[in-house]
């Protein structure tokens, strides 16, 4: 049962869960790989070798030193090179896990000049994504979940929203993140982020999605009662695609009147002085 | 004391009878009794509550939160599916609080330590009589209070505070503008205050009260493991109280700690919180490895092996502790630098972790081991303790907790050190101590039907939430997508299991008062080797008239 635990091939949803899944969504940007790897790859062979040698030796001591099987206990308190192998050996396997792990926090907080930039803001309860200006953008819209009496077939339980937000293919996006009232949780496991969206700080995350499609997530940061109802739901499509969203999204949601259009230069400056910028509820 | 032999004093030396002997009690051993029934009853509080969250999430369909919430005259047909939303999030914060602070902490500390810390040591009391009794009666008041939290407006047009055990600003202050919260700070507050107040009796009392010949490194590993969390106490829970506190005038005082558009920070109370969180979990598993070591120790029918390795590696558990507290923050936004530096720390406590899981299976190494019923609970404890362990190794890399922080892989990961952890152990000390505490034997048949009844239940509700939380399913939802569904309903059967587990334990000690099975002075042979063995079951009133004198290198 516990190999079984994090084996991503058993058949996973891509950017959303499937029934009955026991590993991670499939993932589709080179972070949520390398976080598969390391879990799949290190951790879990590692935590199952350990679990495993540890249930052994529980199991050689019910059968080898119950009390029918052994009527008389040995009297050995100490064993100096025993309880020095069992210090150092932890460590090492510590060294093991920490080479990689380093690596992959790093390539994950080290954000690379992005090609896009985009802004998600968590409210009481739904999100409201910024395009800037300088990008072809110059709009923002809320990303509210659709009640189940008007789900469409296609459409996922508690995941779908009336209005996506759209990213272009194989291209690196900035989201930066923050929050409007309480603190909300910004992830999509497909693309490998997770960011708190926290008032008064501009946090930042990125992703390049290399294969078109819908990932979703869930807010992650208890915010009250519809907690359970505020999904993130990111659309990965080609660039034309994209450019041509962007010219529709513009009209659309220009007189929508969801909030101040926000400049990509203007969000980077408040991303410096984190929680100089208070953003009013 | 003989010098001044007035009225006053010579009632120190009474056996005051009914209700006068609990209430006004400056007895270890009573005090401790009515920690443990404290305990157990606020233990069923909370568990009843995570029945029910279990039956929502069996099928977040039947809108189980919604009925309960009109049952219990929270809403009506038009509100009641909002009303049972918050009733969830209200029945979470309060599981957990409950757990924590009414149940492991005064069961293990209030009730097992105060028993048998003196007991171990040959003390004929603790330092502080009369603190010992303010610490128990501050918790029923604080208790109290969390309960009128739960029926007093929180959130605008809801009752109760639905912002998780961990309480964190904007939602605890704007969140919840009603008087809800205030309640809770203010049970937090009488909570604190109590266990800082036993935390100063037990280092006292270990330090200054221990029998002629017992040095420190003779001392019964629980006496350690009940030394080492009381200075955690004192170092943590004055955090708390500070941060609460701030809570608190953020709430009605005009102040902006945690107000960022007034120039405060709301990670500003995380830190604070964690920095109290973190070792208060240590607080409530290191009494549970002194237990465990005695248990091991008596059923092998050998001493504890590596006795100073043990004895130091929970020393170097409650240091290190107090270093990792960012590692519940990792998602917050924090510096990459400051990422490397908490995944570093916290790896480093595997290592006496592990030192003190391979010293138990040490000790049974080469043992005559009779499985009796608190064996069991702790052969149990190390293995599922060892699951919760590596699944916290997984969850200490910041970047695989990029995927997995707040999900049901963290929930399975506390759970299986705290409550298949911290719970194991306690059920493993009750066992044990039940024979000496009342003087009777429980029935071993009965026992070993709850300790399987329970192993199954809990895994069968904890194992299956690592899958939920692998595929991505969030902590602390009332309803989530349909692709969970399956192993949601198996992990509330599990929790029924486990209800019923908790049934039948109460039953065990309701036969165990029935049938009065004599237990005599030590039932567990010559394994069990601390001083509370040398003394009649129950022990007099006042044990110890005349100090023993530990003379053998025996612990």
């Amino acid at each position: 049962m516990l190999l079984a635990l994090g084996t991503a091939a058993w058949a996973n949803g891509i950017g959303h869960p499937d029934p009955g899944q026991i590993g991670f969504q499939g993932a589709v940007s080179e972070i949520a790989r390398r976080i598969d790897g390391m879990y799949d790859h290190v951790l879990m062979p590692i935590i199952t070798v350990i679990c495993l040698f540890v249930l052994a030796l529980l199991a050689i001591c019910v059968f080898r030193f119950n009390e029918k099987a052994n009527p008389v206990p040995s009297k050995v308190t100490h064993n100096t090179l025993l309880e020095v192998a069992w210090t150092i050996i932890p460590v090492l396997i510590l060294v093991v896990i920490a080479i990689p792990s380093f690596r992959l926090l790093t390539y994950q907080l080290e954000i690379p000049k992005p090609d896009i930039v985009i802004k998600a803001t968590g409210k009481q309860w739904y999100w409201t994504y910024d395009y800037p200006k300088d990008q072809g953008g110059g709009f923002s819209f809320d990303s509210t979940r659709i009640e189940d009496k008007d789900l469409k077939p296609d459409d996922i339980r508690l995941l779908s929203v009336d209005n996506e937000a759209l990213v272009p293919v194989n291209k690196i996006v900035e989201v930066q993140v923050t929050g409007a009232d309480v603190i909300h949780g910004f992830v999509v496991q497909s693309l490998g982020i997770r960011i708190d969206a926290v008032p008064g700080r501009l946090n930042s995350t990125w992703f390049k999605a290399d294969r078109e499609g819908v990932y979703y997530g869930e807010c992650s940061k208890l915010c009250g009662k519809d907690h359970s109802y505020m999904p993130i739901a990111i659309r990965v499509v080609s660039q034309d695609q994209y450019e041509a969203w962007l010219q529709d999204a513009k009209k659309k949601f220009a007189d929508a009147g969801n909030g101040a259009p926000v400049e990509a230069a203007a969000l980077k400056a408040t991303q410096k002085v984190a929680s100089a910028a208070p953003v009013s509820p | 004391m003989a010098t001044t032999a007035t009225a006053v004093h010579e009632g120190a030396h009474d056996h005051p009878t009914g209700w006068r002997r609990y209430v006004y009690s400056t007895n270890h051993k009573d005090i401790g009794t009515i920690y443990l029934i404290f305990a157990i009853s606020a233990g069923c509080i909370g568990g009843f509550m995570s029945i029910l969250m279990r039956l929502q999430l069996m099928n977040p369909h039947w809108q189980f939160m919604a009925h309960l919430s009109t049952w219990i005259g929270q809403s009506d047909a038009s509100t009641m599916v909002d009303a049972g939303k918050n009733l969830y999030n209200v029945q979470i914060s309060m599981h957990g609080l409950i757990m924590i602070f009414f149940m492991v902490m005064p069961a293990l500390i209030g009730g097992f330590g105060n028993w048998f810390v003196p007991l171990m040591i040959g003390a004929p009391d603790m330092a502080f009589p009369r603190l010992n009794n303010v610490s128990f009666w501050l918790l029923p008041f604080s208790f109290l209070l969390l309960m009128i939290s739960m029926n007093v407006e929180g959130a605008p047009g809801m009752k109760g505070f639905g912002g998780g055990w961990v309480m964190y600003p904007p939602l605890s202050t704007i969140g919840h503008p009603g008087p809800a919260m205030d309640f809770v700070i203010l049970s937090l507050h009488l909570a604190g205050a109590s266990s800082i107040l036993g935390a100063i009796n037990f280092i006292t009392t270990i330090f200054n009260m221990r029998a002629p010949g017992m040095t420190m490194h003779k001392m019964p590993l629980f006496a350690w493991s009940v030394l080492i969390t009381a200075f955690l106490l004192v170092l943590a829970l004055p955090v708390l109280a500070g941060a609460i506190t701030m809570l608190l005038t953020d709430r009605n005082f005009g102040t902006a700690f945690f107000d960022p558009a007034n120039g405060g920070d709301p990670l500003l109370f995380q830190h604070l919180f964690w920095f109290f969180g973190h070792p208060e979990v240590y607080i409530l598993i290191l009494p549970g490895f002194g237990i465990i070591s005695h248990v091991v120790s008596t059923f092998s029918k050998k001493p504890v092996f590596g006795y100073l390795g043990m004895a130091y590696a929970m020393v170097a558990i409650g240091v290190v502790g107090f270093l990792v507290w960012a590692h519940h923050m990792y998602t917050v936004g924090l510096s990459l630098d400051t990422q490397r530096y908490f995944v570093f720390a916290t790896l480093v406590i595997a290592v006496p972790t592990g030192v003190k899981v391979f010293s138990w299976i040490a000790t049974m190494w080469g043992g005559s081991i009779s499985f009796k019923t608190p064996m069991l609970w702790a052969v149990g404890f190390i293995f599922l303790f060892t699951i919760g362990g590596v699944t916290g190794v997984v969850l200490a890399n910041a970047g695989i907790d990029r995927a997995l922080h707040e999900t049901y892989y963290v929930v399975a990961h506390f759970h299986y050190v705290l409550s298949l952890g911290a719970v194991f152990a306690l059920f493993a000390g009750f066992y044990y101590w039940f024979p000496k505490m009342s003087g009777y034997m429980y029935n071993e048949r009965l026992g070993q039907i709850h300790f399987w009844l329970m192993f199954v239940g809990v895994n069968v509700t904890f194992f299956p939430q690592h899958f939920l939380g692998l595929a991505g399913m969030p902590r602390r939802y009332v309803d989530y997508p349909d692709a969970y569904l399956m192993w949601n309903e198996v992990s509330s059967v599990g929790a029924l299991i486990s209800g019923a587990g908790v049934v039948l334990f109460l039953y065990v000690i309701y036969e165990a008062f029935q049938v009065k099975r004599v237990a005599g002075d030590n039932p567990w042979g010559p394994g069990a080797t601390t001083l509370e063995w040398t003394l009649s079951s129950p022990p007099p009133f006042h044990q110890y008239e005349t100090l023993p004198r530990i003379t053998g290198s025996d612990h």
